[in-house]
């Protein structure tokens, strides 16, 4: 066990892989010579030579696409976008090809591969390089989605995914890379793709949470306890497949929940595990069920009005204070 | 070429051109339906690269693509049955006409986005690359019309930076669906679009199968012994309009008209004759066995079945994964409205 | 003039930063542009040069430190001075304070902020409950409702603490904890009410006495009920039952009925009163005169229903004879007639014995008037969760009281109370219920 970085896990999660298995190459903008725009890949090019960390032009539906082809020929590769935001470039491959080339030869082709990219904002960095569009590709069957809260899950989901032979889009959070926490040392320490996690145990309100917003989450919930008011978190780390087992197993407990997230409210994560309670477990409602999310609005650059814009950790604890009609 | 092999080119080639036939009539029957792309008048080209290609080459095109699938190796019955959307055919029948593949055969489809596959043939190239496999090629077949999209430039330049071992072939029938080259390129010298990347390129005639098969197996040549993509563009025409259903108001008939002259088929079967290779009696027997097996596929097709209902859940991910939603009709089957 | 060197921001997204180097030691000099630090990031060693000139006085942060971007880490002065603690305090006080200052202008902004809010419009997605009441007329959350109908509560009788007088799981936790008549527990309340000091207030505002005229059903009532509490000799038997079976049996005979159609614990009673009456023909009978009983051959349970200003008894007619869920039809239609005023006399004659039920109000314990010409009438009370001892242990258990009037001219205690016993096989036992 080791105490690390998010920025750390993945780096090694990436690092294991590519030892323990020829086949996994990495490819994407400044991952080779740079090391990475958020230093995940320092140290690989010199390590791994330029075959397998290969550093691309900008351009999107390259990385992407001959990522796709190189996956059709047995390979395993990992293609980082910079951020989530650059995919929108690469929009076709992603979801007209990656999630759907097995189904549409019907079983043929095979795509092992794994698109890494940076989700999220808080940085300063404006609206098209600050969004959270995670909801958007969960859309698609076909295609797997998954976004680690903390660097334990970190580590081992993006084993998984790598070691998965489906296309998996792994999003990462680059608020998120200084986070330290508790990571087994152990190369095959794997978590599995669609499946849910209670990080905190409580019985009086279900808080589901992902990514950026599990710290959150698990910070309103100490707050909460002070009121005497004990919630239980939900990680959801995987968006498709969705794993509402918890959640339902939860809600039946404590019949109120709030979801947060980083997006944007409509159309969201919030609004599908809030579509599938009430689908699911209508009779147990006490209160609607409450999603926490960004305001609807492209992000400024302004740091305050950014902060005022994105949720945070009151906004949840408010939320639940809400749901439980205290 | 010996003889063998010059009748089974030939025969391949009428093959084609029945099946496409045939395919046509059963649209308009309403037994194949979406799109469906008639690569009638340019079968010298997927037949030509086809029969100068090595085992280890892959094939990977766009939506117009049965001639290729053909070409490949995919026998006739199963692209028919995909045609129908039957069991039997090379996807399930859960791709149709612009879904066409076989991996055995290295063919890699068979693709219906404009110019996506490019980027993907690049990456096929790459996987050789990555392996070793110096000598294998990626043929990519796209048309003009595609060599405007951002996924053309991306993928081009992709290869010629990392040194890809890919064959780009513009098959250049001179319409982009309904738009003149033209009207949409700001080259119509389509080969000129390489000079950007510093690749090498060339234009030849593509109604000529003899014609395609001497220069493209030179390309190749020079590309495993050189190295790096190549661009080369295949002049060629479609008799029949984009797809089922062009009014064809783009073009003139008489441009048809002057084109069907150098029917393919036709230049090559009196190629065979005046070369003395063949004699009419056994072109025409060739025809008919091509006619032949048409019927059969068309039969097979027509009597394999329909995929069943648990059909609709398999292949959306490799392992084991429950599926989300079923859709409403399938959850409630067994209570009757 | 001294300076303060803060820890600079070397990355986009760089929250802290290692001190790993003093190049520059306390009291060397330093030149603009000097390298004076080495500092370690998350991605890599940079060296970090003086953007004054002078003496480095003071090292505020030590080798190997990780601070946050912005804190001091030195303080530069110019040649000659000299650095007091003091100052020095107040240096880093002022660097705070001087970080605080951007707030003051926002105000300038603001104005030009707020004309353009008014501009923009915002849709409110609170929650919007539409001004009519839902059906049913009460307002409650489905889990509320479901809690309500298993306990048979009325839920317009229970108090909605949520928005807009909505019904919620805890208003219905306090509603019953309030039947049972479990108070507050919480002994902190009882020594607050007894710590609330007595003060001096004066009587306001008291009303008149209100003359109300009763209502024909009122007078009615009110001569039967004199006539029988006075004349006719009453005893009362009560007795606990065992409510465990029949609500068992009741929740899953409910699950296969919709809602309109399901049972009450009432119907189960019904049919087990009038099951009980055939073995013991004197409580369904009427004096016919000083020397005659007359039996009735048919057993017809009366079921007390309050109505507008008063209350009605509705028939079930040949309650022996029919199955549960006809009981339940009859008696729901009899009552939804009753309680609209459309009540036909079909309803309300031929009652030859009756059942009060004031379970839904939580009462524990109660006994009736016979309606004349009846020889009796059962008074069952609330079905409740209470302590019993089975096999010498203390466990919890479901039980209902009911307690028999009955008139001593037709029946004694013996009989009467076998009645009872009687009527437990069938209570307890509820299969019994459906043969």
């Amino acid at each position: 066990m080791s105490r690390i970085t998010m920025r750390e896990a993945v780096s090694k999660a990436l690092w294991e892989e590519m030892e323990r298995d020829e086949r996994v190459f990495i490819q994407g903008e400044e991952v080779g010579v740079w090391g990475g725009t958020y230093a995940v890949t320092k140290g690989f090019y010199d390590h791994f030579g330029e075959r397998r960390v290969r550093d691309t032009p900008i351009a999107e539906t390259a990385i992407v696409g001959s990522a796709i082809g190189a996956a059709l020929t047995g390979l395993r590769p990992v293609a980082e976008l910079m951020t989530i935001n650059f995919a929108f470039v690469a929009m076709d491959h992603i979801i007209n090809e990656a999630a759907k080339l097995h189904y549409m030869f019907g079983g043929q082709f095979k795509l092992p591969l794994v698109i890494r990219a940076v989700s999220g904002g808080g940085r300063q960095l404006a609206a098209t390089h600050s969004q959270t569009p995670d909801a958007i590709f969960a859309h698609f069957p076909g295609l797997k989605v998954v976004s680690p809260g903390t660097p334990a899950d970190a580590k081992g989901l993006l084993k998984s995914a790598i070691r998965s032979d489906d296309p998996v889009l792994f999003i990462e959070n680059a608020t998120l890379y200084q986070v330290r926490g508790e990571v087994p040392d152990d190369k095959d320490y794997l978590e599995p793709l669609g499946k849910s996690k209670v990080q905190r145990e409580g019985d009086d309100v279900t808080i589901v949470a992902y990514s950026k917003m599990v710290q959150p989450a698990l910070q309103a919930a100490d707050l909460l306890a002070e009121d005497g008011i004990e919630a239980e978190v939900i990680d959801l780390r995987s968006l498709r497949p969705l794993d509402m087992e918890p959640i339902i197993a939860s809600f039946k407990r404590t019949n109120r929940a709030v979801i947060a997230e980083e997006g944007w409210r409509s159309y969201g994560v919030g609004s599908e595990v809030s579509a599938r309670i009430y689908e699911m477990a209508f009779d147990y409602v006490d209160a609607p069920v409450k999603r926490v999310a960004q305001a609807e609005v492209p992000l400024p650059y302004n740091s305050k009005l950014e902060q005022l814009a994105l949720p945070q950790m009151e906004d949840i604890y408010r939320a639940a204070k809400e749901v439980v009609y205290g | 070429m010996d003889k063998q092999e010059a009748l089974k080119l030939y025969r391949e080639m009428v093959e084609i051109r029945i099946l496409e036939e045939r395919a046509a009539e059963l649209y308009q029957q309403g037994k194949i339906g979406g799109f469906l792309h008639l690569y009638i008048g340019q079968e010298a080209v997927c037949a030509g690269v086809c029969s100068v290609r090595q085992a280890h080459d892959r094939i990977i095109t766009a939506y117009r693509d049965h001639g290729w699938a053909i070409s490949s190796g995919i026998d006739p019955k199963v692209v028919m049955a995909e045609l129908l959307g039957k069991v039997d055919g090379c996807s399930n029948g859960k791709g149709g006409s612009m879904h066409m593949a076989d991996t055995e055969k290295n063919f890699w489809g068979g693709h219906a986005i404009v110019g996506a596959h490019i980027p993907i043939a690049a990456g096929l190239a790459l996987g050789d690359v990555y392996k070793g496999e110096n000598e294998a090629i990626t043929i990519c077949m796209f048309g003009d019309g595609a060599t405007n999209i951002g996924f053309f430039h991306e993928g081009l330049n992709l290869s010629k930076v990392w040194n890809l071992p890919v064959l780009w072939i513009c098959e250049n029938n001179q319409y982009g669906m309904g738009t003149s080259v033209k009207r949409a390129s700001a080259v119509s010298e389509i080969r000129q679009k390489a000079e950007g990347y510093g690749m090498p390129n060339e234009r030849i005639e593509g109604m000529d199968i003899m014609n395609v098969r001497q220069h493209v197996s030179r390309v190749m040549e020079k590309i495993r012994k050189e190295g790096g993509p190549y661009l080369l563009e295949i002049m060629t025409y479609r008799y029949r309009g984009h797809s089922m259903g062009d009014p064809e108001r783009y073009r003139a008939k008489e441009e048809v008209k002057k084109w069907e002259e150098e029917d393919p088929i036709g230049m090559f079967r009196l190629y065979l004759l005046k070369e003395e290779i063949a004699t009419e009696e056994e072109l025409d027997a060739l025809d008919d066995e091509a006619e032949q097996i048409i019927q059969e596929a068309v039969e097979f097709a027509e009597s394999s079945p329909e995929p069943g209902k648990e059909a609709l859940f398999e292949h959306i991910y490799v392992d084991p994964t429950p599926v989300e939603y079923r859709g409403y009709a399938l959850e409630h089957e067994s209570e009757e409205i | 003039m001294a300076e303060i060197v803060t820890m600079p921001k070397l990355g986009f997204d760089m929250a802290e930063g290692t001190l790993v180097r003093w190049v520059r030691a306390e009291h060397d000099p330093v030149d603009k542009g000097q390298v004076i630090a080495e500092i370690e990031t998350d991605k890599a060693t940079v060296e970090v040069e003086s953007t004054f000139s002078g003496v480095m006085a003071r090292h505020l942060v030590e080798e190997g430190t990780s601070v946050p971007v912005n804190a001091p880490i030195a303080v530069i002065v110019e040649e000659g001075e000299k650095l007091s603690d003091a100052v020095l305090a107040e240096l880093v006080g002022k660097e705070d304070k001087a970080k605080k200052k951007p707030d003051a202008d926002t105000t300038k902004t603001k104005s030009k902020a707020e004309k353009q809010s008014k501009a923009v419009e915002i849709i409110e997605h609170e929650e919007e409950n539409a001004e009519m009441m839902p059906a049913g007329g009460v307002r409650s959350s489905p889990l509320a409702r479901r809690m309500a109908e298993d306990q048979e509560i009325d839920l317009s009788e229970v108090e909605g603490s949520g928005p807009q007088g909505r019904i919620v799981k805890k208003d219905v936790e306090a509603f019953l904890k309030s039947m049972k008549g479990e108070g507050s527990n919480e002994e902190a309340d009882v020594v607050k009410k007894t710590m609330v000091p007595f003060t001096n207030f004066a009587v306001v505002n008291v009303p008149e006495d209100d003359v109300v005229e009763m209502s024909r059903l009122r007078q009615a009532i009110g001569r039967r009920m004199q006539d029988s509490n006075q004349n006719f000799p009453h005893f009362y038997i009560t007795r606990v039952y065992d409510s465990g079976p029949m609500m068992d049996l009741r929740k899953k005979i409910n699950q296969l009925l919709p809602d309109e159609e399901k049972l009450s614990v009432n119907d189960f009673l019904i049919k087990g009163v009038a099951l009980a009456l055939r073995q013991f023909p004197n409580l369904n009978a009427s004096i016919e005169d000083e020397k005659h009983i007359r039996r009735h051959g048919q057993v017809n349970v009366g079921v007390a229903v309050a109505v507008e200003g008063g209350l009605l008894t509705i028939v079930c007619t040949n309650a022996d004879q029919k199955p549960l869920r006809l009981i339940a039809r009859e008696v729901r239609e009899m009552v939804g007639r009753a309680r609209e005023g459309k009540v036909r006399n079909e309803d309300i004659q031929g009652s030859t014995f009756s059942i009060s039920n004031l379970g839904m109000f939580g009462v524990d314990e109660f006994s009736a008037i016979i309606n004349p010409p009846e020889a009796g009438i059962l008074a069952v009370s609330a079905v409740q969760n209470v302590p019993v001892v089975e096999d010498e242990a203390l466990k919890i258990g479901s039980r209902m009281k009911a307690t028999l009037s009955a008139d001593h001219r037709v029946t004694d205690g013996a009989e009467s109370a076998e009645f009872m016993r009687a009527l437990a096989d069938y209570i307890e036992a509820p299969l019994r219920l459906l043969l």
